[in-house]
């Protein structure tokens, strides 16, 4: 009987410690991400209420919508450079400061420090840096005789200069993430491939650091796709999708087709095949790493 | 390859890392004639920091920014914490019915990046005519369901003795959150407030939609007015501005360097 109103006490008790947050859940995350599915199959500009139901109409326009297709081309090409150089320059850098014996901590900083630095700010920087006439990069190449292309305003350029700064963004995120992972593997297991006559630091790195790095590896690789899929910031302030839509990348072409042509339906529908993307991406990681996470 | 080897390589890579905040310090120094000229010297033959930071400081409304992105990341942060920290005691602590369902939520809240529901949150906010406000601004943030995941995680580590230990001096449950579970969860608010402001304070797409102006503008976005609309060539200025601007958060990391490292590397998981 005691025992019976205890655990009533403790289940209203856990509710009302859970209302604010489920409230604020369903108000702000829920309904809305409700509503961006159902706008999708609408079409929905801002002002022109109501909308109507339209089916896949959004979808099929998306098809043919070449600015669309750029859009979605972009996007896979920028992630297909920057998340497999950021996620390999993020182990190297792990490695190669853990293998040192002074400044660890000093080079942690400088690489960490892109991560922590206003996006908007560092690429206004960025383009500084690769202005055609004006900028370092371009003065240095005249030094030694090259003509620099115009980075951020040539179409053939712009969005291998816009994958270097993404690199450059995202590479101290990675090896902090492999540090924590190259800390959680015991020292005496190396120092045993070393007895056992591992004598190389590759074969070491082979045979034990690569492999019992693997859950680390592919935590990595998925959070690099998923944050390089969401580039906006850099696209936004130095390139506005531009010359010509050569850096029109998804989340800008949402941007753009929501907040200044205000066609909320169709923004809707981009936004839908961006969530599918993540989604897609996210499956693939929990696939892989099902027997070997517990969130007990 | 030995350690002086190795260590060369990472200082090259190291230059090669903060060149952007080299150059961008070096021009914010140089009067515009002389970065006009392209040449390669760091130390500005004229020093013009007077002028650049001045037009700067007299231009932008500069305070104002910084305490917007202040009121913002505040605001948001209070509330994410608010909301989170008791959920994720119940969630880690307490039986009750339901409870799969709402962990189910959570897990499945994670899944949704955060541009998914901006659009009808735009259109709502418009419509209750609540744009370029404070409240635009930091209601949608509010909810971090990553924050309720991180917490709960925590709090399952800690000895049930503890709160048994509560209960038997009469204390109620909300009691237990704030006077017996928070004060042992700093490890856990603190990585996890360093992962919000972080967010927040660099983030643009949000502000970028839901403020006009510079009444509201963040760091972020007042970088963003000041180049688009002002600087035009001007990019000694343009770069006394970013230095000015990046300067806040770049320093608190400095100070407390490893709390920020670890703070990002245990929150990693939602980028």
């Amino acid at each position: 009987m005691r025992d019976a109103r205890g655990r009533r006490g403790e289940a209203l008790a856990a509710w009302l410690l859970t209302l604010p947050a489920g409230l604020a859940f369903l108000l702000l995350l829920l309904a809305p991400t409700l509503a961006a599915i159902a706008l999708a199959f609408s079409d929905y500009e801002l002002g022109n209420w109501p909308p109507h139901w339209i089916g896949f109409d959004n979808f099929r326009e998306m098809w043919t919508d070449r600015g669309f297709r750029i859009s979605l081309v972009n996007t896979l090409v920028y992630v297909a450079i920057v998340a497999p150089l950021s996620v390999a320059g993020g182990l190297a850098l792990a490695l190669l400061i853990e293998s040192v014996t002074t400044g660890r901590t000093l080079f942690r900083a400088i690489f960490f420090l892109p991560v922590v630095s206003l996006t908007v700010a560092m690429a206004a920087s960025w383009q500084y840096l690769l202005h055609p006439t004006i900028g370092p990069v371009n003065a240095m190449l005249r030094a030694v005789g090259i003509a620099g292309p115009a980075w951020l305003s040539s179409s053939d350029t712009v969005l291998l200069s816009l994958a270097a700064i993404g690199i450059w963004e995202s590479v101290g995120f990675n090896m902090v993430l492999f540090m924590a992972g190259l800390t959680a593997i015991p020292r005496e297991l190396r120092e045993a491939a070393a007895v056992d006559g591992a004598q190389a630091a590759w074969d070491r790195f082979r045979l034990v650091t690569w492999p019992l790095l693997g859950p680390t590896t592919l935590f990595v690789v998925v959070i690099s796709l998923i944050r390089s899929v969401r580039v906006f910031d850099t696209v936004a302030v130095l390139t506005r999708g531009g010359p010509n839509k050569a850096s029109e990348v998804l989340l800008y072409t949402m941007y753009t087709e929501g907040f200044t042509f205000l066609r909320l339906g169709y923004s809707a529908a981009i936004t839908l095949v961006f969530l599918v993307i993540v989604l897609a991406l996210m499956l693939v990681q929990t696939r892989l790493l099902d027997r070997r996470v517990h969130y007990g | 390859m030995g350690n002086a080897a190795r260590l060369a390589v990472l200082g090259l890579l190291a230059l090669l890392f903060m060149a952007p905040y080299i150059w961008m310090i070096s021009a914010s120094l140089k009067p515009t004639d002389e970065l006009f000229r392209a040449h390669m010297a760091l130390i500005p033959e004229r020093f013009a920091a007077i002028e650049n930071y001045g037009r700067v400081l007299r231009e932008v409304p500069v305070a104002q920014y910084l305490w917007n992105g202040v009121v913002m990341c505040g605001g948001i942060l209070v509330f994410q914490l608010l909301f989170a920290i008791p959920a994720g005691y119940a969630l880690a602590k307490l039986r009750f019915a339901g409870r799969d369902w709402v962990f189910g939520a959570v897990m499945l809240g994670l899944l949704v990046p955060a541009h998914v529901p901006a659009l009808p949150l735009y259109v709502a906010f418009s419509g209750m005519g609540l744009l370029n406000s404070f409240a635009a601004l930091i209601i949608p943030s509010t909810i971090s369901v990553f924050g309720i995941f991180l917490f709960r995680q925590f709090f399952k580590s800690l000895p049930d003795e503890l709160i048994h230990a509560a209960r038997i001096d009469g204390m109620g449950e909300a009691a237990i959150v704030w006077r017996v579970v928070l004060p042992n969860a700093w490890p856990a608010a603190t990585a996890f407030a360093i992962f919000s402001v972080v967010a927040h304070w660099n983030d643009l797409f949000w502000p970028l939609i839901v403020t006009t102006g510079q009444a509201y503008a963040t760091p972020a976005l007042g970088v963003l007015h000041f180049r688009t609309e002002e600087a035009g060539d001007d990019f000694a200025a343009l770069m006394a501005a970013c230095v000015i601007m990046t300067a806040p958060l770049v320093l608190a990391f400095l100070l407390a360097q490893r709390r920020f490292v670890e703070g990002i590397a245990t929150t990693g998981l939602k980028g």
